[in-house]
């Protein structure tokens, strides 16, 4: 790990300030990606910004027909949360299947989404539920926040303070894990609230999380397992590594796609 | 290297390597290094220069309810503060890189990854080592007590991580059955696989720290 400065803010104001002023800084939240990639030297800023100090950052709850959890709210308590299990249990499932308990008790949602690793799990979430990713500058809508592999629509200083999942009828995530990293050689989620079906794919794509506009359109005449029989996503464009080829993976996103449909059906 | 001249330092910041010094100094000038006084406010104003980030930073560790006052690197985690600095051994570097779960320890009694947390910011949380797990006149903690029980262990490297993984595992209430106790331990690998000794334990452990 190379020498950096390490900043431990009280505010977001003040946080939004140093991402401004430090050159080549970088934000702190669990660190459970950002520490190992420094070790690795993969990443090497020249100052960290902690957020663990900032008060109300952190927390779930339920407003309306949302549920608003902030920034730092870390994936045990999002696993463990009672209004979570029991208005979006598909949120606390997925958020229970993160890594391993060590890395929940310390990785955050906003962490995840603004690191946007493209097998990461809460990316699926956030477009497949259609949720709203919060800054300290404005909203900015699921669809228009994933940008590519580990890219975001996230301004230079820009921080995600909170993630708002309006409440779907039905919702499921189903994950084919990585046996030893747990993270999602392919997840998928699927999610019907009023009219809209979204279906919502990690792990497979080359940019990331993608929806399957084949399989909405499909799910939106009848929202059953065997609307999607016959269909499948074309290989081309997925990814391939020694975990599993694109034609693996293609396989899998309709096998998964189904397994969710028929586990928000059901 | 320039300016790397080693210069005989009567009041060494206790805990800094040689090497440490030799590159801290590499880019320095030769000025003389006191403990806990931050070289930048020791030079003349005149060759003042940014705050290097190497500077060590004072910070108080809580740890197995004891305070230290500690002067370190950004960079150092918790696992290196605990086993470079305080001399405590027992949490282990095994891969370093958050995956194997030798470094385990408790802030604010839930289970991290000591190795991925930086010691900075564990600063004013209340960090539970292996060490500080038994009562003070020695009695073990009943699941020290049951991995001797059911020689949940072989060569022990993981060891430390593993009881302090395991009493979270039942402090979480998750250890319901065998399937819900290897998901909830999967964080810990033992490469000798003393895995059905370790599920053992935690189903001995269950009843008396409900009990305790």
């Amino acid at each position: 790990m190379y020498a950096f400065t390490l900043h431990r803010p009280s505010s977001v104001r003040q946080a939004a300030n140093l991402l401004a002023k430090s050159e080549d800084a970088k934000l702190l939240a669990g660190g459970q990606t950002l520490i190992p990639t420094m070790k690795q030297r993969l990443a090497s800023p020249a100052s960290l910004i902690d957020l663990s100090l900032i008060e109300g950052l952190s927390g779930i709850e339920l407003r309306g027909r949302s549920i608003v959890i902030g920034a730092m709210t870390r994936h045990a308590e999002v696993a463990d949360s009672p209004v979570v299990q029991e208005n979006l249990p598909a949120l606390a499932e997925l958020a229970g299947e993160i890594g391993d308990p060590h890395v929940r008790n310390m990785g955050t949602i906003g962490g995840s989404l603004a690191n946007n690793d493209p097998n990461a799990d809460y990316p699926a979430a956030a477009l497949g539920l259609g949720a709203t990713i919060v800054t300290n500058k404005r909203r900015i809508a699921a669809d228009e926040f994933f940008t590519g592999m580990f890219e975001t629509a996230l301004g230079a200083d820009e921080i995600v303070t909170k993630v708002m999942f309006p409440l779907p009828k039905k919702a499921a995530y189903v994950k084919f894990a990585n046996p030893a990293s747990r993270y999602a050689l392919v997840g998928v989620l699927v999610s019907k609230r009023g009219r809209e079906i979204r279906v919502a794919v990690t792990g497979a794509g080359a940019n990331g999380v993608f929806r399957v506009t084949a399989f909405e359109e499909a799910l939106q005449r009848r929202f059953g397992p065997k609307s999607l029989d016959g269909l499948s996503v074309p290989a081309a464009g997925l990814n391939s590594d020694i975990h599993g080829s694109a034609e693996y993976r293609a396989h899998l996103i309709g096998v998964l796609a189904r397994r969710a449909v028929a586990a928000a059906a059901g | 290297m320039p300016n790397a001249t080693f210069h005989s330092v009567a009041t060494s910041v206790a805990g800094w390597s040689r090497r440490m010094f030799l590159t801290a100094s590499a880019t320095s000038l030769a000025v003389p290094l006191f403990a806990r006084t931050s070289r930048a406010e020791a030079m003349d104003p005149q060759t003042a220069r940014a705050k290097d980030p190497r500077d060590p930073a004072n910070l108080a560790l809580t740890v197995n309810g004891r305070k230290h006052q500690l002067a370190l690197d950004a960079r150092t985690t918790l696992l290196d503060a605990l086993r470079e600095r305080l001399g405590l051994t027992g949490a282990k570097k095994g891969c370093d890189h958050g995956q194997c779960g030798a470094c385990t320890v408790l802030i604010d009694g839930r289970r991290v990854l000591s190795c991925l947390t930086l010691a900075l910011v564990a600063e004013g949380r209340a960090v539970t080592t292996i060490e500080g797990l038994a009562k003070p006149d020695g009695t073990l903690h009943p699941m020290q007590q049951a991995f001797i029980d059911q020689d949940a262990f072989q060569c022990g490297y993981c060891t430390p991580g593993q009881i302090l993984s395991a009493v979270s595992c039942v402090e979480e209430g998750h250890a319901a059955n065998d399937a819900e106790i290897r998901e909830y331990m999967s964080g810990n690998l033992c490469r000798c696989a003393a895995y059905p000794n370790i599920v053992a334990a935690i189903k001995q452990t269950k009843h008396s720290m409900r009990e305790g």
